[in-house]
């Protein structure tokens, strides 16, 4: 019952409107038992937050409502302070395309038919950005590290270290103001989630865009996030707990 | 070519025992693809692994670690070429079983289940959606040991308990487990056989870090009770929670064999590449290796680390052996002041 305890300035109160603003969410696949109850949190322009949180206890489900993609059952999604005005395909274009989103599973968020380059290039075509569609593609991919080689292959023809690095690519895209990545990396070796990571924000550093980074690596979102919230137990009080950036770990060696 | 002559030991490093469980010499799968082109998955792999003992496999995804995991369990396309061996020996059993020349019959009737566990990397995928957790594990504890009636009902409920699945989920379908039970209830079908060689390949993707622990230290009790475990695994926290060596692969083949503490504590990894995967964790610089690892069917001459390689220089040109547990003309020593990390065993004489 407690709503959460995050920082809620409201577009009036703060030095401007919230990049993301999450008030008192509740959402589920079960309107008499959802994963998420009454949850709020902000993210401020170029903020990067972290939500940490065991399997199960409904982190997923609030980066679907944040990225517009699951329609909550309470509560209310604001970007860059306007109200959300709808979800999933009901969501209004400029709503949907603010907002960036990339998935733990590269192969199931990429439509397999497509080659890489195709994959990237989705956004921009099905907004009708097909001038210079090309260019803004070659650019993606080399900001990703993907060759002219891959670029040409299949789903199937690459590793998912690549098919992810595409993945975020087409994030990217449309230069979102809001990223959500939802266990971007749970797949991947150390080396690919540094590269990745390190392609995220350079964006965010050009852009300002904020980032809601979704994990259960709580090592890794300290070192990449601003500050991290944590989400216990789904279910009854979904509570979050805020703690500020760790300080940036030393070389180990 | 190199004017050492290479013993199998120098090749594979240190024995790990006078018996190994496992050995696997000079281990090469290529697969052939359309238009004559060929894949380099796996070359020249040697490894040995003792009973009790854990090695792990890490690596990028595609580095050919889960052909090598296909290859022992006789599990390749059509289109693989397999050369080398991968001798299986039990105790006592003076020249054990080559995995690699087995045929299909031999595999699986006495090999797969029985001799060699495989936790498998997806569970869920695994494990038949539409049958209970209890009638998967009751069919393969009765393909395997023979059991009927109220045996196979006791005999069920003690594979349930050695991977400490729970008895009052058994009954349950995969889909309504969560990702760890799932995991648990795939050991659980492992270990029925009670296979001396447990191979695990990536059994924790997708699984949250405190599950990831309590999966890798079940797999640990279990290699504790006298089996060897081969995990194969891109999490590097993993590995070195449970592994007792670990070794690390690259496009193919084996650049670093160490033993575990060495490798995540001091000296550290000794080859380039090794280093910077350990690097680029988030508790450490969390810098990423440039560039990406070569394609498989396409190899650079010489050592294929070398276009990310900054210590590459002319001798890269020939691909290095691994020999004293690295595979590297250049490889790094430990802190300086302290002595050449080869006075140890398995070093270079
Ligand atoms: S052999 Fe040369 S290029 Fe290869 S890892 Fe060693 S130093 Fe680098």
């Amino acid at each position: 019952m407690t709503p959460p305890r995050t920082r809620h300035t409201g577009p009036a109160g703060g030095a401007g409107p919230h990049a993301l603003e999450l008030r008192d969410i509740t959402a589920g696949y079960d309107r008499r038992a959802p994963v998420l109850r009454g949850v709020s949190l902000s993210l401020r322009e170029g903020e990067a937050v972290g939500l940490l949180g065991p399997s199960g206890c409904g982190k997923s489900t609030l980066a679907k409502v944040a990225a517009l993609l699951h329609r909550p059952d309470a509560g209310t999604v604001h970007l860059g302070g306007e109200p959300a005005r709808g979800f999933r395909h009901r969501a209004p274009r400029a709503q949907r395309t603010a907002v960036g989103v990339v998935f733990q599973s590269p192969r199931l968020a990429a439509d397999p038919r497509l080659t890489l380059s195709a994959l990237i290039a989705e956004p921009l075509l099905a907004t009708g950005r097909k001038a210079g569609a090309a260019d803004r593609t070659r650019e993606l991919a080399r900001a990703v590290g993907l060759g002219p080689d891959l670029l040409g292959r299949r789903p199937h023809e690459v590793s998912d270290g690549q098919l992810q690095r595409a993945c975020v690519a087409r994030a990217l895209a449309l230069r979102p103001r809001v990223l959500v990545c939802d266990e971007m990396t749970a797949m991947l070796d150390a080396s690919t989630t540094a590269a990745l990571v390190a392609v995220v924000e350079d964006y965010r550093a050009r852009s300002g865009a904020a980032l809601l980074a979704v994990g259960h690596d709580r090592t890794l979102l300290e070192r990449w996030c601003d500050r991290t919230v944590e989400l216990h137990g789904g279910g009854t009080d979904s509570a979050l707990r805020s703690a500020p950036r760790a300080a940036a770990g030393t070389s180990a060696g | 070519m190199s004017a050492d002559t290479l013993t199998p030991e120098t090749v594979a490093g240190p024995p790990a025992a006078a018996h190994p469980l496992l050995s696997v010499r000079e281990l090469t799968v290529r697969f052939r693809m359309r238009g004559g082109r060929e894949v380099a998955a796996v070359t020249d792999v040697g490894l040995d692994l003792a009973p009790g003992e854990c090695l792990a496999l890490v690596g990028e995804s595609g580095c050919g670690k889960s052909v090598l995991a296909s290859a022992l369990l006789g599990l390749l396309p059509g289109n693989a070429h397999v050369s080398g061996s991968a001798v299986l020996r039990g105790p006592g059993e003076a020249d054990g079983l080559d995995l690699l020349t087995a045929d299909e019959a031999t595999l699986a009737r006495t090999v797969r289940g029985r001799r060699v566990g495989l936790v498998p990397q997806s569970p869920a995928a695994h494990l038949t959606p539409v049958r209970t957790v209890r009638s998967q594990l009751a069919e393969t504890v009765r393909e395997l040991t023979g059991a009927r009636g109220e045996e196979l009902r006791a005999a069920t409920l003690t594979a349930a308990g050695r991977a400490a699945f729970p008895a009052d989920h058994l009954d349950r379908y995969p889909h309504q487990l969560s990702g760890g039970l799932a995991q648990r209830a795939a050991t659980a079908l492992a270990l029925v056989g009670d296979a001396p060689l447990l191979l695990a390949d990536e059994p924790t993707t997708g699984l949250d870090r405190d599950l990831v622990d309590r999966t890798v230290d079940e797999l640990r009790a279990h290699t504790d009770e006298g089996r060897g475990l081969l995990i194969i695994t891109h999490d590097l926290a993993a590995a070195e929670r449970v592994a007792d060596r670990v070794a690390v692969m690259y496009a193919g083949r084996i650049v670093e064999l160490a033993p575990a503490p060495d490798f995540f504590g001091t000296p550290g990894p000794r080859h380039p590449y090794a280093r910077g995967l350990l690097e680029a964790l988030p508790e450490r610089s969390f810098t990423p290796i440039p560039g990406m690892p070569p394609e498989l069917g396409d190899l650079p001459a010489g050592c294929a680390f070398a276009p990310r390689c900054d210590r590459a220089a002319d001798v890269c040109a020939t691909v290095p052996q691994l020999t004293g547990g690295v595979a590297c003309h250049r490889p790094l020593t430990a802190a300086a002041g302290e002595g050449p990390a080869a006075r140890r065993e398995g070093s270079r004489v």
